[in-house]
Order: structure tokens, then sequence, then C-alpha cells
């Protein structure tokens, strides 16, 4: 992951001043959410390692984090959070044309209505926080997966602590 | 199958060929001196918890006779008559309540015993009840098919049916005769003459396919509706089962959608750019619930089913969702996590005097109300998710399961079996419809193709 630049010396400034406390789930990125809106539109004839400026390969790679994580039935963003959006701010401010949707998921140990109630209330959390940094709202949808959509498969803290999130895609 | 037929409208007629002319044309039988051995039943093909064998009333079900073998679109009526017997001693397993026996290992009987049974020859089965019946074709390619239940002891007929139907749909007319049956025996309302509407899911965890499909009370007739493209969700059958309200993500968006079940067709119920979700009809079919999410907040709204303006019947920061009307449609109980967790309340069908009922330790979710009107099912989280129920003021609550993961309560229409789905842990883990009645005692899987979630348990058909 050599990927993080100037957005990330952004993010960990803002750690640092804001002493995170709450325990993180991933140490490291879950693979790009790939199920949806985003298939990669970066056909670039024979340059096929080629990273598009404004597409979904390169907001990936241009931030610190795609993903936000919650704790359980909470839906507010924390430090860490604040870093990844803000790192996601910067470059759609880069991209002024570029629309996001951001996708609010819930861990499997919640009934299917709540989580889908659940998975909106995170996703407007990180909607909301990206609207105070300057992202036009208009450019932002949400939509909840509520518990469908898992993407640590076990049954177990860990994997439940992966699942409860809030990851921005590029609509392309 | 999606064409109903109008069974009960001609009930009256069949009776009265029945009582007089058939009854003319059927010669005395002279009874059969001695019985015939009968082998034990073999055991139930679902698994059973606990024991009720020994309690549970032993009901004969020979195959039904037929005045003349005749071919017919679903078979001959003889085939037929086995069938049915099969379809009606299935059904009466399922209730938990009865043991029946045959038709296998039971000898055939013949016209005349339908209406003259051979009671001396039976006893010898210590059976209480004994069930016989036939299936006739009409010249106009109708099925007649008579359904007499006995009494041993007394050696006197309890009830008699008749019911006209199209071949294709015999097994209506089984399940009516097994609804005649189960009502005459345990006092209670029919149910098995009803469809369930669910969530057929198929494919890894991550990227389950999940379709919408409707089947028989027994699992038979299996039709998916949707073909797995979209998420499919949290289905209902409208009361009069001509439409179903469904949760779709058609277009990378979450939408309540009505399906119309005899053409195809389907419409979202509120266009808006917020999600809305959780469906549910009114009693009368009128009015659809839906929850909608507002800038994150979501709440519980009411729209006529024929489309119109939303009315907001909650309103606050917490997760209103979902919904269930008291039978007569002048309340709602619905979920609410405005104390801090998911709980239950009860509100009026405008959304006024809402009040908590549930006050147990742990969360408590979808709850639905039930259409007898006296209890409540629902989700209880404490550690592990069981279905319970409890009374509309909250009282008596009961636990009637105890697994991983048991969610989303759904009441056969008679309000005494209770379906949900069960999901098991880890990657492989599966989600299955299961049933159990409310002594908590007679749980059993209900069989279908691929795994299940989401059911709904629609009314008796009409």
């Amino acid at each position: 992951m050599g990927k993080l630049t100037q957005a990330m010396v952004m993010g960990m400034a803002l750690v640092a001043v804001a002493g995170c406390s709450r325990n993180r789930a991933p140490a490291e990125l879950p693979p790009v959410d790939e199920s949806s809106y985003n298939t990669g539109t970066t056909s670039t004839g024979g340059v096929s390692n080629a990273v598009v400026p404004g597409s979904q390969q390169d907001f990936v790679a241009s931030i610190s984090s795609d993903t936000i994580y919650f704790d359980t039935d909470r839906y507010n963003v924390d430090d860490i959070d604040r870093a990844a959006l803000a790192s996601q701010a910067q470059w759609l401010a880069r991209y002024p044309n570029v629309r996001i949707t951001v996708e609010g998921h819930a861990d499997e140990r919640g009934t299917r209505d709540y989580n889908l109630a659940l998975g909106e209330r995170r996703a407007n959390a990180a909607r909301n926080y990206l609207a105070s940094l300057g992202v036009d709202a208009a450019r932002i949808s949400v939509v909840s997966f509520g518990k469908e959509r898992p993407i640590a498969l076990g049954s177990d803290e860990a994997s439940w602590a992966q699942n409860r999130r809030a990851v921005t895609v590029t609509v392309q | 199958m999606t064409n109903r037929t109008p069974i009960a409208f001609v009930i009256a007629a069949v009776l009265s060929v029945l009582t007089t002319p058939l009854a003319a044309q059927i010669a005395p039988v002279p009874a059969p001196t001695a019985a015939q051995p009968v082998t034990p039943t073999p055991p139930p093909r679902e698994t059973v918890t606990g024991d009720l064998a020994q309690e549970r009333t032993s009901v004969i079900i020979t195959t039904f006779a037929t005045p003349a073998v005749t071919a017919t679109p679903a078979g001959t009526t003889a085939v037929l008559g086995r069938q049915i017997a099969e379809v009606i001693a299935a059904d009466l397993e399922r209730s938990g309540l009865y043991a029946p026996r045959g038709p296998d290992g039971l000898r055939a009987i013949s016209m005349g015993e339908v209406t003259a049974p051979a009671f001396a020859g039976w006893r010898g089965t210590g059976a209480e009840s004994l069930v016989h019946g036939f299936v006739r074709a009409d010249t106009a390619g109708n099925l007649t098919v008579g359904c007499y239940l006995y009494d041993m002891a007394l050696g006197s007929e309890l009830t008699r049916n008749g019911f006209v139907v199209q071949p294709r749909d015999w097994r209506r007319a089984a399940h009516r005769c097994a609804d005649a049956i189960y009502s005459r025996l345990s006092g209670e309302a029919p149910f098995f003459d009803s469809r369930i509407a669910y969530i057929a899911e198929t494919g890894p965890k991550d990227a389950r396919i999940k379709r919408l499909a409707i089947m028989d009370s027994d699992g038979a007739n299996h039709r998916f509706i949707t073909n797995g493209q979209s998420i499919a969700l949290t289905p209902r059958f409208s009361p009069d089962y001509s439409r179903i309200v469904y949760v779709s993500y058609a277009g990378q968006r979450v939408r309540v959608y009505v399906y119309d079940v005899g053409s195809g067709s389907q419409r979202i119920i509120y266009e808006s750019s917020n999600t809305t979700f959780a469906p549910r009809w009114s009693p009368d079919g009128r009015f659809i619930l839906f929850s909608m999410a507002a800038a994150g907040n979501t709440d519980i709204y009411r729209i006529p089913a024929a489309g119109g303006t939303p009315r907001r019947l909650t309103d606050g920061p917490g997760i209103e969702v979902g919904g269930s009307y008291s039978p007569d449609g002048t309340r709602i109980v619905f979920e609410s996590d405005r104390s801090g967790a998911q709980q239950i309340y009860v509100m009026n069908a405008d959304g006024s005097d809402q009040q908590r009922i549930s006050f147990g330790g742990g969360r408590y979710a979808t709850p639905e109300w039930s259409p007898r009107g006296d209890l409540i099912a629902f989700t209880r989280i404490s550690g592990n998710f069981r279905i319970g129920v409890m009374t509309p003021s909250g009282g008596s609550e009961r636990l009637l399961t105890d697994s991983w993961q048991d969610e989303a309560p759904t009441w056969a229409p008679n309000g005494r079996i209770i379906q949900f789905f069960r999901t098991t842990q880890g990657r492989d883990g599966r989600s299955q419809i299961f049933q159990v009645d409310l002594t908590g005692v007679n749980l059993r899987r209900l069989p279908t193709p691929v795994d299940g979630s989401d059911p709904s348990w629609g009314p008796v058909l009409p």
C-alpha cells in the first residue's frame, strides 16, 4: 500500500490531535468493493496499469481509506473516520464532477429491517461529515445494505467489526 | 397456480349434491367382515422436537375412492385419490396435533364405504378418527372431491365437505379437506389452504442472491418471481393474494415495490430520493405501512395501496421501523430504539398514543400481531436471537425457540403456528425456514428448494 501521500499526512495529523481511543477493526484496508456502481472503467487501450485521474482506482489509491468503521449499534464518526473522510473530501475537491455513493453496512447480529435503518444512519453520518468539509451534498448519494453484503464472512467479533462500515465509492 | 379457483362459493352447491343425488347413486356395500392388517405409519420426515406422539390424536386416512377411474390433466382420479389422501395426512402431521395413519399401508375402500364406513374393521387400529373421501371427474373437466370425517368410537359422521376444483388445483381441495378435519377436531380456525411468500437464497455470504418466491403452506407449487439480479427482501402477500409488497435493490437503490401477481408487473409505492423499506399491508389491503429513512432518520409511514401521499405516523430521532396492524386495523405494533435499544411499542393506527410494551432484558424486534389479535410475536435479542410471544399489553412473555439466530416471525392464518427463519453461524452459515406452534414443542423445518428467509404467511385463500 504505497499510495498514501498528502492525505495520509493530514490524517495522521488529525489522529495525533485527537488521540483516538476506540478499538479499530481491521488493521489493513479491506479489498475494494467491486459489487456495485463501479467496475473500474479504466480501460485505457493497451496500457493496463495506468490509473486514470478521477477514476475509482485513482480514488482508492489516493485516499487513506474508502471505509470507516463503527461500534455495535453506533453511527458516530470518530477521529480516525474523520481522517479518512478528510482524505476523501480532498480528492473530491480535485474532481468536482465526480459523484459518490456512500454504502452503509451492519453486521449480521441484527434484525434485517433494523440493520437497513442502521446502515442508513452510518452512510448519512459519513455523508454529513463530507458535506461539512465542503463536498456538495448533491454529489453524494447513500444506500444501505444492512446485513446483506458482509465483507468478512465469519460469525465472530472480528468479522462483525469489519462489517459495521460505510464505504465510499465513486459513481462513474 | 396463479389463477385461483373460487372454491368457497361452490361448496354449498356441492354439499347439496353430496347429501342427496350423490348418496343416492352410491350403492350400499356390505362392510368388510375383517379389517386388513394395518402397518405402522413411518416416522415423520421432518424433525420434531420433543415427542408428543402419545398425546396426538390418531387419524386413519384412506386413499380416496373414485366412482370411475378417469383421466384428467393432473393424472387419473385413482392416482389423485391417493395423492389427496397423502397431502391431507402430511398437513395433519405438520400441525403437530395429529398422528395420521395412511394412506400407505391401508387397504383401498369402495365408493360405498365413503358414506358407510366399515367401523368395526378399522377399530382394530386403535385410531380415534377416520377420514374417507372420493374423487370424481365430471364431463366439464372439473374434479369433485368429497371429504368425510368420522368418529370411530361413536361410529358417526363428524363433518363432510365437498370441493369442486380444476384438476390442477387438486392440492387445494386436499388442503381444504385437511382444514375441515383440523377445524372440526381441534376447534381452531383453518390454515392449510394458504400460501407463503419468502426470499430464496443462494450463493456465498458476501454475494448472496436473494429472490422473491412463493409457495403453498406445505412448500408445494413453489415458484420464483424475481430472477435474482437485484436483492429482494421482506415480501408480504396482500390479504387477497393479488399483490406482493417487497423491497428490491433494483436500480441500486432500496425501495418498496408492489408486484401484481396476475400481470407480473410492479411499481414503486412512493417515488422519493429516500430509502423505503419494511412494507406491511393493512388487514383490509387498502393501505401499506412502510419505513422511510430521510437524512438517516427512519420513521414509519402509511400510504394508500393504490398510491398517493404518505402519512407520517412516527416522528422522532430514533429508528422507528417495521410495524404490524392489529387484525381490526385500529392499532399498530412496531419497534423503536428511542429508549437506546430496540423495543416494542404499540400505537393507534393514526400514530397517536404510542406506548412501550416490552421491558425484558436485551432487545426486542420484528413484532407481528397475530391474526387472532391475542398475541404479538417478536424476535428477542439477548445473546442469541429467539422467537417469542407476548400479549398486546406486553404480558405473559414466552420464548418458543432457542438457537443461535431465529428471526422474523410470521403467523399462520389461524394464529396457532409461527414461521420464522433460522440462520447458522460462520462463512457457510445457512438460512432456512422453520415453524413452531405456540406450545414451543412442535418445531419443524419447512423444506424449500434452496435456502430461505423472510417468510410471510398469507391468510386462508379466498
